[in-house]
């Protein structure tokens, strides 16, 4: 029990210290944060899954899901507005673009303020996530692509 | 696009399509209760005393009133009488400034400073089901009375504080209250009605929590959505919040005990 609970530290520890670095050009983030690229159907699973909070704000074409959010813009045609780098900057932090959003920075652990104690120092999503819900945005075209 | 353009682009956007965002606080004239944004089945359960469950928590507290407890013993009827009418209008107007602590505290607070210094009896815990019920029962003798909350010029920078709070990024999604109850309380979070958070039937029965609960147990649902560390029950800051949702809803009518999804 103690070694698994040292074990979850150490992980969360070299988690919070190894926030992939990224460059920022222009609006966009054009390198894969893992140097790899995402797999759109996991992607598909990582926006669905409740406790990742996508569909708290956005909504989009998941016929299947009956409660989504309206305060953010419905995701279908996301890939046909932006481009992959485009969509990684939305994701890690769209505050660099817009201070004001409510958009959450997904992979950030600075500036921010009384998160709850076991969360500190963690990204919302891991590095393979982003790339993933990257992979699986840009696959939302304004014309119905394989993934809807 | 560069930065500097999409910025501007995203201003634009905004300030065409979304009329209330970063409007700062809600407009006096455009105040609603939560209970307007309920299904009509819900607005019914409230309404009625016979089917609304809060109602429970005031007649236990109604027994409460009158039993005697503690090393002096006395009930809260040896010294405030009938609660019908020496409570009229006194949740109203709290959280309210405290001379001798010279802070404000909340009902829940005054109740047990009660049972502390005059009835010589151990506090009650926070959420407990006796608490619930007296403040339900104060509560419910100024249903339809006016929020009175923060008019006294000594509460004025405790609500400032509470602005303050409300006003702050928090958490790992790094929302403010604010962000949602002021600029965005018309949309759905979800499958649900945001609401713009005026605290006007505490305690109130949530159908999610199949039971009463208190403005801090609600508030406290939110920071733990916005993945915040929720403050302790004591800590200043929380009754510093109350007092400014209660400054924010001056005016619109106590429902205790409202009904809430």
């Amino acid at each position: 029990m103690l070694a698994v609970a040292a074990m979850l530290g150490l992980s969360r520890a070299a988690l919070a210290d190894a926030l992939r670095p990224y460059a920022i050009v222009d609006d966009a983030i054009p390198l894969s944060l893992t140097g790899a690229d995402g797999d759109p159907a996991r992607g598909r699973a990582v926006v669905l899954l409740r406790q990742n909070t996508c569909l708290l704000c956005h909504s989009g074409p998941f016929p299947e899901q009956r409660f989504q959010g309206d305060l953010a813009p419905n995701l279908q045609g996301t890939g046909s507005r932006w481009s992959g780098g485009q969509l990684r900057l939305r994701m890690v932090d769209a505050s660099r673009l817009n201070p004001a959003t409510i958009m959450p920075s997904y992979y950030r652990i600075d500036g921010l303020q009384r998160v709850a104690e076991p969360l500190r120092g963690r990204p919302i999503l891991s590095a393979e996530q982003i790339e993933d819900v990257v992979a699986y945005l840009a696959t939302l075209r304004d014309q119905p692509g394989k993934h809807e | 696009m560069s930065v500097s353009r999409f910025i501007a682009a995203a201003i634009l956007a905004t300030a065409l399509i979304l009329p209330h965002a970063d409007a700062g606080e809600v407009a006096f004239s455009e105040r609603r209760s939560g209970s307007t944004f309920m299904a009509p089945e819900t607005q019914a359960m409230q309404s009625n005393d016979t089917a609304n469950p809060g109602m429970l928590g005031v007649l236990d507290g109604a027994t409460l009133w009158g039993k005697t407890i503690g090393a002096a013993e006395k009930s809260c009827a040896s010294c405030h009488n009938d609660a019908s009418t020496s409570m009229s209008g006194v949740a109203a107007r709290y959280p309210a400034f405290d001379d001798t602590l010279k802070r404000p505290v909340d009902l829940e607070q005054r109740v047990n400073l009660c049972r502390v210094d005059h009835q010589r009896a151990p506090p009650l815990a926070y959420e407990s089901r006796e608490l619930l019920a007296l403040t339900a029962l104060i509560g419910r003798q100024s249903r339809g009375l006016p929020i009175a909350g923060g008019t006294d010029p000594r509460l004025t920078p405790f609500v400032d504080k509470g602005r303050a709070t409300f006003m702050r990024r928090q958490g790992q999604l790094n929302l403010a209250c604010t962000n949602c109850h002021d600029d965005n309380w018309y949309k759905r979070l979800a499958g649900s009605a945001i609401t713009q958070a005026h605290p006007t039937g505490y305690p109130l029965y949530r159908l999610e929590w199949q039971g009463l609960g208190s403005l801090q147990r609600r508030l406290r649902n939110c920071m733990v959505g916005m993945r915040a560390q929720p403050y302790d029950a004591d800590a200043p800051e929380m009754v510093e919040l109350e007092l400014y949702l209660m400054s924010r809803a001056r005016g619109m009518p106590i429902e205790t005990p409202a009904v809430r999804p």
